[in-house]
């Protein structure tokens, strides 16, 4: 049984394991199961200690430390089965099962999804079982697994009380290692030809979006991330971002509120639809209009913006600034930095300068493909003049490129375009794949403008999302396609269950219990009132409980209590039952004290004779003695 | 008097008159109400919590969620099962069984009876007494016994030292217990030493007077079986003839009547070692079917045989009395 739970507890670990330690554990599991089947003899302490350390040396070849999370863990996970091997004493079964809770726990470093959450509570079980098995040895399986259950059934309510009302403590209570946040994905700091392509090959959600009333159109859906000024004819990076108190924007049209609750990305940027007005009290804007966080975000967020979809960005454009989103690497790409000259010379202004090269865009026939060609040093030129392939990284760096070339301010913006709603419980779900790249133009009078050139080359993009634009055939995630509906379906129901899931059990964080508290009524609860509920609540609970368990303790026996009750009647009147008298003679003696009573006391005294000494119990009989009793006075 | 009343309701003071007071054996049956079953955390117990903190620390520098989930339902599933201990032992019925007599040197089992009137089971109930473990488990509604071996060194009666009923089901995180102390005693005989039955006395008492019948040499006849008679001395085929169980008679000049005489052993001997020879002799004489009587300083157990007599003559011997 304990094996069974061990199994279960380290079976997910198998996957982030090294492979010589998922190798060793299965080796071990199977070497005790042999021994288990067979009764065999368990292996030496010499040879115990022996695997020990060669256990301990390879997690350190592995990871170059026995420090940290991940060897912290792979040592566990062997420790946990060489001490499966060593289960001599009573003691060695508790040490055992307590690593297995351990274990259980790691998991949730890695995952902490519904089917983990599932595999946990089962290994619980398996667990429990199996240490009520070694308290009451001589019991079949199956009562120890029911009295396990029946036991964490009742711990449930504690359990719950102590998750909604335990006062929380927002982590790390001391450093985090550096492995802790390894494998999160996300956009970068810089945008080299195919990073946003590897992006839209993942169906991984980036965001969830709830707004209070409906939400903008689809084409407006543009979520704000890094922003790129540094171009070194290759890869767009961030510039140097400042934080500004005076940003602000010029709203026309109608504020859109919304609550977007973040993945973990591991960077400080916070995601918001172009463009934030209110941001969230902890959050601080750029000179760039991006939100950003002033810790990285580690754990899932979640957060109240306001935006104007419709809006003029007049901040932002000081000298310095304008100087920077001008900046060209020398040398490359000549043939576009011909066609901005002609277009600086032809045309009398910036924003004619951009509508011309929307059109440019529009009119050469680019194909937007997932699978575009490798380009060369002129990555420009190569892009708008021979292979006319691309995504939308290709687009919006071309564009910024041309308008730097004819001298208009002009910058990329990554981020987010689009998004679905989930029909199931209304939130909007925003994808890797969803990634995007768009370009920003100064123009004075409006400030920076949003130019979409992938809209202009590719309009179906924007308006329908990456699954209308891409051609057939492309590699797109699986359950990108549309052609499979009830997949879909499927997907939608349990993408809404695993939110509700984030945003109850998951993100339930100091914040989230505040809100809850004060739901309830406790408006600015301390943690000293929440330890007091907590404290009453488990208390009221475990009474309830203890009520329920102990309810068939004191089977009392009726006859023996209508009896009782019966001569404590007769005792209020002076006439108490002797130690040593028998019932029959104790109602012959109060019948001659009270001859009107006598039928009454000697049907009760035989009744009770009959039931107590008789055969068989009677229902019919008991329930006529207590009645007699209940009448009776003397 | 009347705060004793009041705390009487406590647990620690119940805990401390019991470690405190000589208590006297409880005669009856004795009932284990909440207030004389008192629960500890066990060693694995004290791990568990250290175990449950230690997650709990972990949860919140991790930030882990379902962390939490699994510390706080760890924590609850430890504070039920104290609820879990404390059912399986409190409203048990304990009441004395039997017990049989033994020699000095052996071991007197105890008989203690467990009666589960609740509606559900109780199990893995460990009696502990002078480092002696016996464990058994009481199913709804039943009647359990069990036996709990006692050393018995000295002869006499044996009385029943406290014994401490604890469980630790169902996780063995917790140990509920009580004490109790039944009213029972066993009696313990004398050890029997290794001497041979005692030379013949050619003197009035036991003299040459051969009763016929009563020897074990030469057969002499057969009368119906009386229930004293040793089952070695029936006669299985003559009673296969005649219906009913017949004894063999035998006359010889051993069928004598036996006088173990506390006096006539030799001047110099122990107290306790006349005991001992007296028991071996009532011993190897029942053994070997003959009749003999007992005198002690100012007892007499008259000439007799059989289980019953044996059991007198050694009672006798075990409380004696210098």
């Amino acid at each position: 049984m304990l094996i069974a739970g061990a199994t279960l507890a380290v079976a997910p670990h198998t996957l982030w394991l090294p492979f010589w330690a998922d190798f060793a554990a299965t080796a071990l599991l199977i070497w005790r199961a042999i021994v288990s089947i067979r009764a065999g003899a368990l292996p030496r302490r010499w040879l115990l200690i022996l695997l020990t350390f060669s256990g301990a040396i390879g997690v350190f070849f592995s990871y170059r430390t026995i420090m940290g999370r991940d060897p912290g863990v792979t040592l566990l996970v062997l420790l946990l089965f060489l001490k499966l091997l060593e289960t001599r004493a009573r003691r060695d079964i508790f040490v055992v099962a307590f690593l297995v809770y351990f274990v259980a726990l790691a998991n949730f470093f890695y995952s902490q999804s519904i089917p983990i959450a599932g595999l946990m509570l089962l290994t619980v079980l398996v667990t429990t079982t199996a240490l009520v098995g070694f308290s009451a040895p001589l019991r079949p399986v199956v009562d120890d697994l029911k009295t396990a259950g029946r036991m964490l059934a009742q711990a449930g309510p504690v359990m719950l009380l102590l998750f909604f009302l335990f006062p929380r403590v927002q982590g790390p209570l001391w450093g985090m290692p550096q492995d802790a946040y390894s494998g999160v994905t996300g956009l970068s700091e810089t945008m080299s030809p195919g990073s946003i392509r590897d992006l839209s090959l993942s169906d991984a959600i980036a965001f969830r979006v709830k707004f209070e009333s409906d939400s903008p159109p689809r084409a407006l859906l543009y979520w704000r991330g890094p922003v790129l000024s540094d171009f070194d004819g290759l890869a767009w990076r961030v510039g140097l971002p400042q934080l500004r108190r005076n940003m602000s924007i010029e709203a026309a049209g109608s504020p859109v509120d919304y609550e977007v609750t973040l993945e973990p990305h591991n960077r400080n940027w916070m995601f918001a639809l172009e463009m934030p007005a209110r941001i969230p009290p902890s959050a601080r804007l750029t000179s760039e209009y991006l939100v950003i966080s002033l810790t990285p975000i580690r754990s899932r967020i979640r957060y109240e913006m306001r935006s104007f979809p419709q809006f003029q960005a007049a901040s932002g454009g000081n000298p310095e600034d304008l100087a920077m989103a001008l900046r060209l690497p020398r040398g490359v790409n000549p043939r576009s930095l011909a066609l901005a000259s002609e277009w600086r010379e032809s045309l009398a202004d910036n924003s004619a300068i951009v509508r011309r090269a929307i059109e440019f865009f529009r009119g050469s026939r680019f194909e937007y493909t997932l699978q575009p060609p490798a380009l060369g040093r002129n990555s420009v030129d190569e892009f708008l003049f021979d292979t006319k392939q691309g995504f939308c990284e290709h687009f919006a760096s071309s564009f910024v490129f041309l308008m730097r070339a004819a001298g208009v301010p002009a910058r990329v913006v990554t981020g987010y375009q689009g998004g679905d709603t989930n029909p199931v419980d209304g939130y909007m779900v925003v994808r890797q794949a969803d990634a995007h790249a768009w370009a920003e133009v100064w123009l004075a009078g409006s400030g920076w403008t949003r130019v979409d050139p992938t809209a202009a080359a590719v309009p179906v993009r924007v308006e329908l999302g990456i699954t209308a634009a891409a051609p057939a055939g492309a590699t797109l995630p699986l359950l990108m396609r549309t052609n499979l509906n009830w997949l879909k379906g499927l997907r939608n129901n349990w993408e809404a269950l695993t939110n509700q899931w984030n945003q109850w059990v998951l993100g339930y964080n100091p914040d989230r219990q505040r809100e809850m508290l004060s739901w309830l009524g406790v408006p600015q609860p301390s943690w000293q009132t929440m330890t007091v509920m907590l404290f009453w609540s488990v208390a009221g609970v475990l009474l309830l409980t203890a009520l329920w368990l102990l309810r068939g303790i004191r089977r009392e026996d009726t006859v023996q209590r209508a009896w009782l009750r019966f001569c404590d009647k007769l005792a209020r009147e002076g006439l108490a039952r002797a130690r040593a008298e028998g019932p029959l003679d104790y109602a012959d003696r109060v019948a001659r004290v009270l001859p009107a009573r006598e039928n009454a006391v000697r049907a009760i005294a035989s009744l009770y004779v009959d039931q107590r000494y008789g055969p068989g119990p009677d229902a019919r009989s008991i329930a006529r003695l207590t009645h007699l009793v209940r009448e009776f006075a003397p | 008097m009347k705060l004793d009343r009041v705390l009487q309701y406590s647990q620690a003071y119940n805990f401390f008159q019991w470690v405190f007071r000589k208590h006297a054996p409880e005669p009856g049956v004795v009932f284990l109400s909440q207030r004389r079953v008192y629960i500890l955390p066990t060693r694995h117990g004290l791990t568990f919590g250290l175990a449950v903190i230690l997650m709990l620390i972990g949860s919140i520098n991790y930030n882990l969620s379902l962390g939490y989930v699994l510390t706080f339902l760890l924590a609850g599933l430890g504070i039920v099962s104290i609820l879990h201990t404390f059912r399986n032992l409190a409203h048990l019925y304990v009441s004395a069984g039997r017990v049989a007599p033994v020699f000095a040197g052996d071991t007197a089992q105890f008989e203690l009876v467990f009666e589960n009137k609740s509606d559900f089971d109780r199990h893995s109930l460990d009696l502990a007494c002078r480092g002696v473990r016996v464990s058994c488990d009481a199913p709804a509604h039943q009647h359990c016994s069990v036996a709990l071996p006692v050393k018995a060194e000295k002869r006499g009666w044996l009385q029943l030292e406290r014994v401490t009923v604890d469980t630790r089901f169902p996780l063995g995180l917790m140990r509920a217990w009580s004490y109790v102390q039944p009213d029972m005693r066993a009696l313990v005989y004398p050890r029997p030493d290794l001497a041979p039955l005692p030379p013949e006395h050619s003197d009035a008492d036991t003299g040459n007077a051969i009763s016929a019948g009563a020897g074990t040499d030469d057969f002499a006849g057969l009368r119906p079986y009386h229930a004293s008679d040793s089952p070695r001395h029936i006669a299985w085929k003559a009673s296969a003839r005649s219906e009913v169980l017949l004894t063999k008679l035998f006359a010889g000049r051993a069928a004598s009547e036996l006088w173990f005489d506390w006096d006539r052993l030799p001047a110099g001997m122990y107290a306790e070692a006349r005991l001992s020879r007296l028991a071996r002799w009532v011993m190897l004489a029942e053994e070997r079917g003959l009749r003999y009587g007992l005198r002690l300083p100012g007892v007499e157990v008259p000439l007799g045989e059989g289980f019953a007599h044996r059991e007198r003559c050694l009672k006798e011997l075990a409380l004696y009395r210098g």
